[in-house]
């Protein structure tokens, strides 16, 4: 770990400029990824701008009945908050399906969606990775990939998300709220981290100097049936092997009203499955057109020979989930 | 430890009570909460596992909730409280959950113990809050007060530290006793 | 200074009950629950000038080092110095090729140590360590383990059994035999992750060296160290007082001793080494993968008629270290015709290494549910298929059992677990989503001893203080040290005051083999019982250095009578498996186990649930991976290498039956550190099997694999 420069901000815009007069420098909230790729000189900032002390750590109700996640709300916070807990049931098992209580009490819900990939060879700075240090290669591709991309991946990278919390935003049609040097802007939490393409070294659409103020999730989706599965290699304290946040909105007689499903652990972002929604809309919800419908959706992977048993896992993991969805009574209950 | 650089655009100032007592240092930035308990004020209770947040053997108390501390810079936790294993028997009497880990034979090697004691008791906090957990009832709202700590729950809660020798049963027992 | 008469009780006047068989708690306890024990390198007097040592390992995965630019590491402050294969201090040659670090620029696998950074401080260390440039000739590497390798050889020992053994001609046996299971098994690189990562504390006084480190045995540091050094052993002092957990990566020098040694020579300062977990699983060993074909013949009945087990392993090029891997079917079952052999095959890889119970571990697990594949071919309960087969001499050497009564741990555990309402139909228990089943195996371990030494000493102050080199990895050994003692002594247990885990102590063995509290404890009983003695025969008040009797139990331990020794077990496993996730959850574990006279009632209890743990983590969990494109292994940390956690633990039930063995010792002890692991694995692989009614035969038992067999 090279020596920094440690800044601590007392404003948003004290932290943008504060980032903008620091060539190289990192915001820094929780730490715990932010540290843990430092010591392993992934990262090599030259500057720790801390945020993590701005007035960003509260949850607040919005008018529609959504609600508004300051950045810096600890991941125990936001997962144990009575209107997450309420309203967003997938949020709040999203969030405690992932890493520790330890790690969940200090790790942020801005710093949750910045996390990088755990694949082994982003994590070793002596390895080829195009992620890591682009034009290397993908030493992946012909190393070990069991827990990496089936849908989504590109040559240059088949690295996964690693982020619980972030599958069930997506699946909420949730936002990001971001403040830059040129203002502020929000983006579809579904579409703030990219797919690889070219550019694997860029996870998300954040622009250089963005800091993440805080995700807003509408009330349209409050209250609504949902829930979250994860499938993993032991009971607790591991990343997902796949996943799935589910929200739904049926009618008396089962018709899809409005469907949010996204995997986990399958793609460099969460994987929203839109042509499984699009399939199910108007449909009664029965496990047959649960079935053909994520079938749809899963005809697009591309497995490797080590990890095309995601295909099948993620799809009994979506069939299971919605239909559990549908036929319990309680929209709160899974 | 001599290492400590002047104090300069690298190095920080830093306030912090461990146990009850305060302490200022003169810290380098990389200098983790876990690295300045063990190697600057010589409380070598909190161990170090992997130094990733990957085994909790580091587990403290940061103003009462419990965290990693070998992936917290110190400088960022200028003013925090602090509660490592030597402070859960400041008066030299034991704190029910360490009794009950003697009494439970709850560990072997002892090196996740401290680990698992500051998080036993975090978990403790965190349960009479009413925060769930992964295994905890979806449809239980947050208005139904203090979760109880089944088997089950103290589990799952624990599970951020590891125990290679394999005391789980007893270390679950033990936490189980303190909660009656 | 007080009369002897405090010391009555050594001579038997007024006895109190004796502690051996109860359960006294840990006499560290309270140390380890304040945090105030302290481990290698928490030692107290951590000096102003205590330096820090971060190595560096090799990036390729196999070759040889061309160059290493140390000028960048040294311009960063704090840095004090750079040790590369070009000017580290020489040592000697040792036995242990592992520990010959630095002195050449061979690279013979991914992780070997090119270099050691040393500063001022843990952020200098790591720092200069990673600015080190290290530039490589690589060569093609060969890290995958076949059992076709063309370069597959049977060595003549794998660790000291013999790589091939035959009796009677089991290949035509198997062929006339009306009942046959050929079946194969695998199990994959397998890391001990002690919580504790290997580290040292070196410290150099002139000519002599102390270290505080990370072992299972002191004076076996102390060894290897003054060869290296080419000192005198009186020249070194070696502590290891506690020591958290190594389940036998610890118990052979690992090479950051060698390191801190030389680091703290070529500085002058006082130095700590503590291994980064990311570079231990290449430096501290593992457990070979194992590849494993079985052959078993049967009559109708049940009754054995042959067995062949072979079994492939990997080893490194510098060091040939062959996990005993078939030995099993040599201690389990009578059979008159039987072939089993260990083949090895030398790659690019890490030396493999001790890991708890190696050899039993993986040869249990294959044979165990080869027998359990038998049981299902016969349509035979798979007790009743063990029972029938139950030898009455060790069938590999045709010696006594010294005892044995797998019987009786086979119906003691039927009868606790409730066996006997079992449906033995696989494939049939569904809960919702869930399957579930049962499943049984037998465990076993062998009875080891070696020789030690130790001393005991009345003091003045009516107290006892007994010294030997014990190590406490987390088995409890001091407490149960002390009992021997107390009850030698016929004083109460808090009396007697224990020393342990110094080469300032007398000589013992290291904490390996379940060997060590038969091997410690012979000769703290001997020690005791001439104290005693001693104390008889003592008249007047005793001088102030006290009254000492030292014991060496050389000759008693090597000259026992001509008997096979083995502990024995049987464990039971329910599981869950989810339909859905292909998850596997152990729902209950039970253990029942014929292990001597248990001595500690607690802490034995302790050491069996924690083998079984790592047996369900064997089974369910854990597995590393060569990787094909780096070399060394895929999985480095504890994120990827999934030890089980809280929540893959269920309540383990552990017990034990009264056996009582007059051919062990003094102590009547079988070790019970690593039965736990040898039966684990396959009755939680058997009971998968009874839920699925498909068998899995690659370990570890992971979602991909389960959902594969569902279909």
């Amino acid at each position: 770990m090279k020596p920094f420069h440690y800044v601590r901000a007392d404003s948003v815009a004290g932290a943008v400029e504060a980032y903008a007069a620091r060539p190289g420098a990192r915001y820094l909230a929780g730490g715990t990824n932010l540290m843990d790729l430092m010591k392993l000189g992934v990262e090599t900032p030259a500057a720790l701008i801390d945020v993590s002390r701005l007035p960003l750590d509260t949850v607040q109700e919005l008018p529609d009945g959504g609600l508004r996640a300051g950045a810096t709300v600890r991941n125990s916070d936001l997962a144990a908050h009575p209107l997450v807990r309420d309203r967003f049931p997938v949020l709040s098992q999203a969030l405690l399906a992932g890493a520790s209580g330890q790690l969940r009490n200090v790790a942020t819900t801005g710093g949750n969606l910045l996390q990088r990939t755990r694949c082994t060879y982003f994590q070793d700075t002596s390895a080829p990775c195009d992620k890591r240090r682009p034009g290397s290669g993908c030493a992946a591709r012909a190393g070990v990939h069991r827990d990496h991309a089936v849908l989504g991946a590109s040559e240059r990278c088949i690295a996964t998300h690693p982020s619980d919390m972030a599958v069930a935003l997506a699946a909420l049609d949730a936002e990001v709220e971001l403040h830059g040097p040129e203002g502020g802007r929000t983006v579809p939490a579904a579409e703030f981290h990219r797919l690889p393409g070219e550019h694997p070294e860029r996870d998300t659409v954040i622009r250089p100097g963005e800091l993440i103020t805080a995700v807003t999730v509408p009330g349209a989706t409050a209250g609504r049936p949902s829930a979250y599965r994860k499938a993993r290699d032991r009971a607790s304290y591991a990343f997902a092997l796949a996943s799935v946040a589910a929200v739904i909105d049926l009618d008396a007689d089962r018709t899809v009203r409005a469907v949010g499903l996204a995997f986990g652990g399958l793609a460099h972002r969460p994987w929203r499955a839109r042509l499984a929604e699009t399939a199910l809309l108007g449909q009664r919800l029965t496990e047959e057109a649960v079935a053909r419908a994520v079938d749809a959706e899963l005809a697009l992977a591309q497995p490797l020979a080590q990890n095309a048993f995601k295909v099948p896992l993620a799809r009994n993991l979506a069939v299971h989930t919605l239909s559990g969805l549908a036929a319990a009574r309680s929209p709160q209950r899974t | 430890m001599s290492a400590a650089a002047p104090e300069s655009g690298t190095a920080s100032r830093v306030t912090l009570t461990v146990n009850g007592a305060e302490h200022t240092l003169v810290l380098d930035n990389r200098t983790t909460v876990l690295d300045l308990l063990r190697e600057h004020l010589g409380l070598t209770g909190a161990k170090k596992g992997c130094d990733h947040g990957q085994c909790g053997a580091c587990t403290v108390l940061v103003d009462g909730r419990r965290a990693n501390a070998c992936l917290l810079p110190a400088v960022a936790q200028d003013g925090a409280e602090l509660t490592t294993v030597e402070g859960l028997a400041p008066d030299g009497e034991l704190h029910p959950v360490q009794q009950a880990f003697l009494d439970r034979d709850a560990f072997q090697c002892g090196y996740c113990t401290p680990g698992q004691l500051c998080s036993a008791v975090g978990v403790f906090a965190e349960a009479a809050a009413g925060h769930p957990s992964h295994v905890t009832d979806p449809g239980r709202t947050a208005a139904q007060g203090p979760v109880e700590l089944s088997r089950a729950e103290i589990r799952e809660r624990m599970s951020g530290n590891l125990c290679r020798c394999g005391a789980y049963p007893h270390i679950v027992a033990a936490i189980e006793d303190v909660t009656r | 200074m007080r009369p002897t008469a405090t010391h009555a009780t050594a001579a038997g006047a007024v006895r109190p009950q004796p502690v051996l068989g109860t359960g006294p708690q840990r006499l560290e306890g309270r140390e380890k629950v304040t945090g105030t024990a302290r481990y290698a390198t928490e030692q107290p007097h951590n000096p102003p000038d205590c330096a820090y040592a971060w190595p560096v390992p090799a990036t390729v995965a196999a070759g040889r080092i061309t160059g290493v630019d140390t000028s960048a590491a040294l311009a960063l402050p704090g840095t004090l110095a750079v040790l590369t294969p070009d000017d580290a201090p020489r040592v000697a040659e040792g036995d242990d090729p592992i520990l010959t670090v630095l002195q050449d620029h061979e690279v013979p696998h991914r992780g070997w140590f090119v270099a050691l950074a040393v500063a001022d401080s843990l952020e200098n260390a790591r720092a200069a360590a990673a600015a080190v440039r290290v530039s490589y000739q690589a060569r093609p590497a060969d890290v995958e383990l076949r059992a076709d390798h063309p370069d597959a050889f049977v060595p003549d020992s794998a660790n000291g059994h013999p790589g091939r053994r035959e009796r009677g001609d089991a290949p035509e046996a198997y062929a006339a035999a009306p009942v046959r299971v050929e079946t194969a098994y695998t199990i994959p690189p397998l890391h001990n992750h002690p919580m504790e990562p290997h580290s040292s504390y070196a410290r150099w006084d002139g000519d002599h060296l102390t270290v505080y480190d990370s072992s299972q045995g002191a004076h076996w540091v102390r060894s290897a160290l003054a060869k290296l050094f080419a000192l005198a052993p009186e020249q070194i002092t070696v502590v290891s007082e506690h020591v958290g957990g190594g389940f036998g990566s610890k118990g052979t020098p690992r090479p950051h001793v060698v390191l801190a040694a030389m680091a703290a020579r070529h500085t002058g300062r006082p130095v700590k080494l503590a291994l980064p977990r990311r570079q231990m699983a290449e430096v501290v060993g593992y457990r070979s993968p194992t590849l494993h074909t079985l052959k078993l013949g049967a009559d109708r009945d049940g009754t054995l008629l042959s067995v062949e087990h072979e079994m492939t392993a990997q080893t490194s090029r510098i060091k040939d270290f062959v996990e005993h891997g078939a030995v099993a079917a040599r201690v389990m079952y009578a059979v008159p015709h039987s072939l089993t052999t260990h083949r090895a095959v030398r790659l690019d890889v890490p030396s493999p290494s001790w890991m708890r119970a190696p050899g039993e571990a993986p040869s249990m697990y294959a044979l165990e549910s080869a027998m359990d594949e038998l049981a299902t071919e016969l349509g035979m309960d798979p007790i009743e298929l063990r029972l029938r087969n139950e030898p009455v001499t060790e069938p590999d050497s045709g010696l006594p059992f010294s005892s044995r009564h797998l019987t009786e741990c086979l119906r003691e555990g039927a009868r606790r677990f409730g066996w006997h309402h079992r449906d033995p139909r696989p494939g049939v228990r569904r809960e919702g989503d869930l399957l579930t089943g049962t499943g049984v195996a037998a465990a076993t371990y062998p009875v080891l001893c070696d020789a030690s030494s130790a001393s005991a000493t009345a003091r003045p102050d009516g107290g006892y203080t007994v010294r030997v080199d014990a190590t406490d990895i987390g088995t409890g050994a001091r407490t149960v040290l002390a009992q021997v003692a107390a009850d030698a002594l016929g004083v109460p247990l808090d009396a007697v005051r224990i020393e342990i885990g110094s080469t300032r102590l007398p000589y013992g063995p290291l904490a390996g083999g379940s060997a060590g509290t038969a091997s410690w404890g012979w000769a703290v009983h001997d020690a005791c019982t001439a104290l005693t003695s001693r104390l008889a025969g003592h008249r007047g008040p005793l001088p102030d250095g006290g009254l000492t009797a030292e014991s060496d139990t050389t000759e008693a331990a090597g000259a026992k009578p001509a008997f096979a020794r083995h502990a024995f077990g049987a464990h039971f496993a329910e599981v869950q498996v989810d339909t859905v996730s292909g998850e596997v959850r152990v729902r209950r574990l039970l253990g029942v186990y014929a292990a001597g006279r248990i001595l500690n009632s607690r802490t034995a209890r302790s050491q069996f649930i924690g083998g079984m743990t790592m047996g369900l983590g064997m089974a369910l969990t854990e597995h590393s991976t060569a990787d094909p494109v780096l070399g060394g292994f895929a999985e480095r940390d504890l994120a990827s290498y999934h030890v089980p956690a809280h929540a893959d633990v269920p309540d383990i039930d552990a017990h034990w039956v009264d056996e009582t063995d007059t051919h062990l010792g003094p102590l009547g002890a079988k070790g019970i550190g690593e039965i736990g692991i040898t039966g684990t694995p396959a009755a939680v692989g058997n009971a998968v099997h009874h839920a699925l009614g498909v068998r899995l035969r690659d370990l570890p038992l992971t979602p991909d694999k389960v959902l594969a067999a569902l279909g």
